[in-house]
C-alpha cells in the first residue's frame, strides 16, 4: 500500500518541478544547522566559564589528520557520484568504499581523542562546562557521522550485490548532499573547538 | 468513489469489519487520512487542556479557596499550556495543511506519504508521552507526577534538584519527539509545495494558504530546532551530570530562557501564519471578491517570517538585558506590526464593496480580523519596555497572550472547520448549531480576556495559586471564570456538531460555497488520488475560470 503511494507520486511529479529528495535534504540541512547553531552558541558563549579545570588550551589537540580524512571524503563521494551517473561501477564502488573508509577513520580519530580525554586527563561530560559542551557539541558531530556512515554502508551493501544503478544516481546524490554538510558542520566545529577556542 | 476515500463507521462501508477500518486508518499514508487523524488528535487534546484550564479557573474564581493544592494547580497550567501550544495548535494546524495543500496544488499526495504517516505518529507518541507522566512521573522517588515547572521550563527549576522524579524528563522528551514529528511534516511540506504543484501552478498562482503554509513551514525549520537542540541539553545535565543551566557550575539560567525564547516567540507565528492563511481563503470567498493584493500578503508574511526571529528577548526585558538589546527587541517587535497591519487591511479591502455572506466561517473570520487587531495593539503595549517592566509576568500578558491565541487562532480555526468540513466529510455542519456555537463562544471569549486584563494592570501576577481578599480581584475573576465556563459550553456545542452533522448534515455537493480553489473541484470527500485528471490552472482562481469561462481571471494576469 504504502509503496504504492511513493511510486505513485514519484510518477505524478511534473516536469520542470525540483526533485524533491533533493528540496527534503536541502531542508533537513537547514533544520540540523539549526541545531548546530544553538550548540555552537552555547560552546562559545561558556568559553573560559568553566570554574575548575582542565582548559581546552591544556588538553585538545587538533586533530589534524583525521580533520583530513574527514574532508577528503566529499571528494571521493562526490566523485563516486559522478561515477555512478556514468555507469562506470567499479570506480564507483571504490570510491564509495574509500569514503565509508575515511570516515571510519574520523570516528576513529574522535574516539582515540575521548579516550584520552577521559583517561589521561579525567575530562568527562560532567567535570565542568567545558567537558560538557565540548562533548555535547563533537558528540552531536560524532552522532550525525555515524548516521551518514550507517546510510552509506547500506547502500555499500546494496552496491556489491549490484542493485545500484546509474537509475539511482539522483538518491544517491541525496546522501552525498547530507555527507557533505557533515564535512561542513566539521569545519565549523573545528575553527570554534580547535582554533578560536584556545 | 467518495466511500473509498474516508471510513468512517456508519458510513456506506458498514460491511467491512471494525478492525479492518481500525488497520486502514493506523497504517494509512493518504494525506487526508492523516490530516484527519491529526485534528482528530488534536480534538482530543483540547478537551484535555480545556479540562485543565476549567480547574485553574475554579481555583482563581475567589480568593482563598483550595480547590485543589498549589502541587495540582503548578501541574495544571504546566500541562494546560504544554498541551494547548504542542498537542492542540501545532497538530491541528498541520492536519489542516495536510489535507489542504495537496489538494490546494492540484497533487495526488505529499511529496513523501510514509514520512507524513511517520511524523503524525511521532507527534502523536509524544502527546502520550506527556499524558503518561501522571501515571509514570513519579519514577523510583516517589515525588512528582505530571511536569509542574511551567511550560517554559525555566532553569534552575528543570535541575535534578528541583524536579526529582521524571516528570521533566516526559515534558522534555514529549517536546522533543513530537518537535522531530514536526520537522518531518514541515519538509514534506516544503517539498510538496515545490515540487509537486499540478502544470500551470506557478509560485504566484499558488492559492494563498499554500503560500502562507510554506512560510510557516520554513519557519519551523528554523525555529523548532533550538527548541530540540535546548532540550537535548536539558538531557545531557538531567541524565549525564552536564552543566549548560547549572549555576553552581558556572551555567547560566538566561541561556536557557535565550533558547527557548528563540523557539518560543516564532512559535506564535507559525501558528498564526496558517491562521492568516485560512482567513485569506474564506473571506474573499464570502465577500465575492478576490483577494485584495495578493503580492503585498505574500510579502507581508514572509516578512513577518524574518522579522520573528529577531524579537524573542521581549519576553525577558525584566532580566535585566542591557539597554542596547532593550531598544533593539522592543523595536523589531514594534516594527512586526507593519507587515501585520498590511495583512488587516487587506482582508478589510476584500471585504469592501463586496456581497458579503454572514455564514458561519465567516462570521469566525471576522471576529477574528478585529480580536487579533486588539490582541496585537496589546502586543504593541508590551514592547514598550517600561510598561513591560511594570506588567511582565502579570496577568495582563496572560490576557494579551490568549487574546492571540484564542481570539486569533483559535477564531480562525473554527472558521476553517465550518468551511472545509464539508469537504472532509461530505456533509454540511449546522448553520444553526453554528450560530450558537459562535455566539456563545463570542460571549464567552469577551467576558473572559476583556475583563482578564484588569486583574493584571491591578497587580495580579500569572501563575498564583491564590490570592488575599480585599484586592478588589475577586469580582472581576469571578466573571473570567464564569466566560471560562461559556466557552467550555460553546465548545461542547461545536463538538455536537461535528458528530451530529456527520450523521445528520445536510449534503455538501463538490462546491457548497461556490468557491474558486482546486479543491472544490473533486468530490467531497475526495478520492484516495484526489484527482481523476492531474488539474492544469491558467489563474490564480482555476475554478472561477471554469466557471465563468467567459470572463476567465487568467485574461488579467
Amino acid at each position: 500500500m504504502s509503496a504504492a503511494a511513493i511510486s505513485l507520486s514519484e510518477m505524478q511529479q511534473p516536469s520542470g518541478r525540483p526533485y524533491r529528495g533533493k528540496v527534503a535534504m536541502a531542508c533537513l540541512i537547514i533544520a540540523e544547522s539549526a541545531i548546530f547553531t544553538i550548540f555552537v552558541v552555547a560552546y562559545l558563549f561558556y568559553l573560559g566559564k568553566s570554574l575548575t579545570g582542565p582548559t581546552p588550551r591544556e588538553v585538545l589537540e587538533t586533530p589534524i589528520f583525521f580533520t583530513i580524512c574527514l574532508l577528503s571524503s566529499s571528494l571521493t563521494i562526490h566523485y563516486a557520484g559522478k561515477f555512478l551517473e556514468r555507469g562506470e561501477r567499479g570506480a564507483f564502488l571504490s570510491l564509495w568504499s574509500l569514503t565509508i573508509l575515511l570516515g571510519g577513520l574520523f570516528l576513529f580519530g574522535t574516539g582515540r581523542e575521548w579516550y584520552r580525554l577521559i583517561y589521561e586527563h579525567g575530562l568527562t561530560i560532567s567535570t565542568n562546562l567545558f567537558g560538557t559542551t565540548y562533548y555535547s557539541l563533537v558528540g552531536l558531530h560524532a552522532f550525525h557521522v555515524s548516521a551518514g556512515l550507517i546510510m552509506l554502508f547500506m547502500v555499500a551493501i546494496f552496491a556489491f550485490s549490484g542493485r545500484v544503478g546509474t537509475e539511482h544516481s539522483r538518491r544517491v546524490e541525496v546522501l552525498s548532499l547530507y555527507w557533505h554538510f557533515v564535512d561542513a558542520v566539521w569545519v565549523v566545529v573545528f575553527t570554534v573547538v580547535y582554533v578560536l577556542g584556545r | 468513489m467518495s466511500s473509498d476515500a474516508i471510513i468512517i463507521p456508519g458510513g456506506r462501508v458498514e460491511g467491512k469489519p471494525w478492525v479492518d477500518a481500525l488497520q486502514d486508518w493506523v497504517t494509512t499514508v493518504d494525506h487526508k487520512r492523516i490530516g484527519i487523524l491529526y485534528i482528530v488528535y488534536a480534538l482530543i487534546f483540547l478537551l484535555l487542556g480545556g479540562f485543565e484550564v476549567l480547574i485553574i479557573r475554579i481555583q482563581l474564581m475567589h480568593s482563598r479557596i483550595d480547590f485543589v493544592s498549589p502541587q495540582v494547580f503548578n501541574r495544571m497550567f504546566t500541562m494546560h499550556g504544554t498541551t494547548m501550544i504542542f498537542f492542540v495548535a501545532m497538530p491541528v494546524l498541520f492536519g489542516f495543511a495536510n489535507y489542504l495543500v495537496p489538494l490546494m496544488v492540484g497533487a495526488r499526495d505529499m511529496a513523501f506519504p510514509r514520512l507524513n504517516a511517520f511524523s503524525f505518529w511521532l507527534s502523536a507518541f509524544g502527546g502520550l508521552l506527556l499524558y503518561f507522566s501522571f501515571l509514570g512521573g513519579s519514577g523510583l522517588y516517589g515525588a512528582g507526577n505530571a511536569p509542574d515547572v511551567g511550560w517554559w521550563a525555566y532553569a534552575p527549576l528543570t535541575a535534578r534538584a528541583f524536579s526529582p522524579g521524571h516528570s521533566s524528563d516526559y515534558w522534555t522528551l514529549a517536546l522533543l519527539v513530537s518537535g522531530f514529528g514536526s520537522i518531518g511534516t514541515a519538509i514534506n511540506i516544503i517539498s510538496t509545495t515545490l515540487c509537486l504543484r499540478c502544470p500551470g501552478m506557478r509560485l504566484s498562482r499558488m492559492p494563498l494558504l499554500v503560500w502562507l503554509n510554506l512560510v510557516m513551514a520554513g519557519m519551523v525549520l528554523i525555529v523548532i530546532t533550538p527548541l530540540s537542540a535546548a532540550q537535548i541539553m536539558l538531557l545531557v545535565d538531567r541524565y549525564l551530570g552536564g552543566h549548560f543551566f547549572d549555576a553552581q557550575a558556572g551555567g547560566s539560567a538566561v541561556l536557557w530562557m535565550h533558547f527557548f525564547w528563540i523557539f518560543g516567540h516564532p512559535e506564535v507565528y507559525i501558528l498564526v501564519i496558517p491562521a492568516f492563511a485560512f482567513v485569506s481563503e474564506i473571506i474573499p470567498v464570502f465577500s465575492r471578491k478576490p483577494i485584495f493584493g495578493y503580492p503585498v500578503m505574500v510579502a507581508a508574511t514572509v516578512c513577518i517570517g524574518f522579522v520573528s526571529l529577531s524579537v524573542w528577548a521581549h519576553h525577558m526585558f525584566t532580566v535585566g538585558m542591557n539597554s542596547y538589546a532593550n531598544s533593539f527587541f522592543a523595536i523589531t517587535t514594534m516594527a512586526i506590526g507593519v507587515p501585520t497591519g498590511i495583512k488587516i487591511f487587506n482582508w478589510i479591502g476584500t471585504m469592501w464593496g463586496g456581497r458579503i455572506q454572514f455564514k458561519t466561517p465567516m462570521l469566525f473570520s471576522i471576529g477574528f480580523l478585529f480580536q487579533f487587531l486588539i490582541s496585537g495593539l496589546t502586543g504593541i503595549m508590551l514592547a514598550c519596555v517600561p510598561f513591560d517592566w511594570q506588567l511582565s509576568l502579570s496577568y495582563f500578558v496572560v490576557a494579551h497572550f490568549h487574546y492571540v491565541i484564542v481570539g486569533g487562532i483559535l477564531f480562525a480555526l473554527f472558521a476553517a472547520f465550518y468551511y472545509w468540513y464539508p469537504k472532509m466529510t461530505g456533509r454540511m455542519l449546522s448553520e444553526r448549531l453554528g450560530k450558537w456555537h459562535f455566539w456563545l463562544f463570542f460571549i464567552g471569549f469577551h467576558l473572559t480576556f476583556d475583563v482578564m486584563h484588569v486583574p493584571g494592570l491591578l497587580g495580579m501576577p500569572r501563575r498564583i495559586y491564590t490570592y488575599e481578599p480585599g484586592r478588589g480581584w475577586d469580582t472581576l475573576n469571578l466573571i473570567v471564570t464564569i466566560g471560562a465556563f461559556i466557552q467550555a459550553v460553546a465548545t461542547l456545542v461545536f463538538v455536537w456538531n461535528l458528530i451530529s452533522s456527520y450523521f445528520n448534515g445536510a449534503e455538501a455537493g463538490n462546491d457548497p460555497w461556490d468557491a474558486w480553489t482546486l479543491e472544490w473541484s473533486t468530490s467531497s470527500p475526495p478520492p484516495t488520488y484526489n484527482f481523476a485528471t492531474v488539474p492544469e490552472v491558467a489563474s490564480r482562481r482555476p475554478l472561477w475560470d471554469l466557471k465563468h469561462p467567459e470572463d476567465p481571471d487568467s485574461q488579467y494576469e
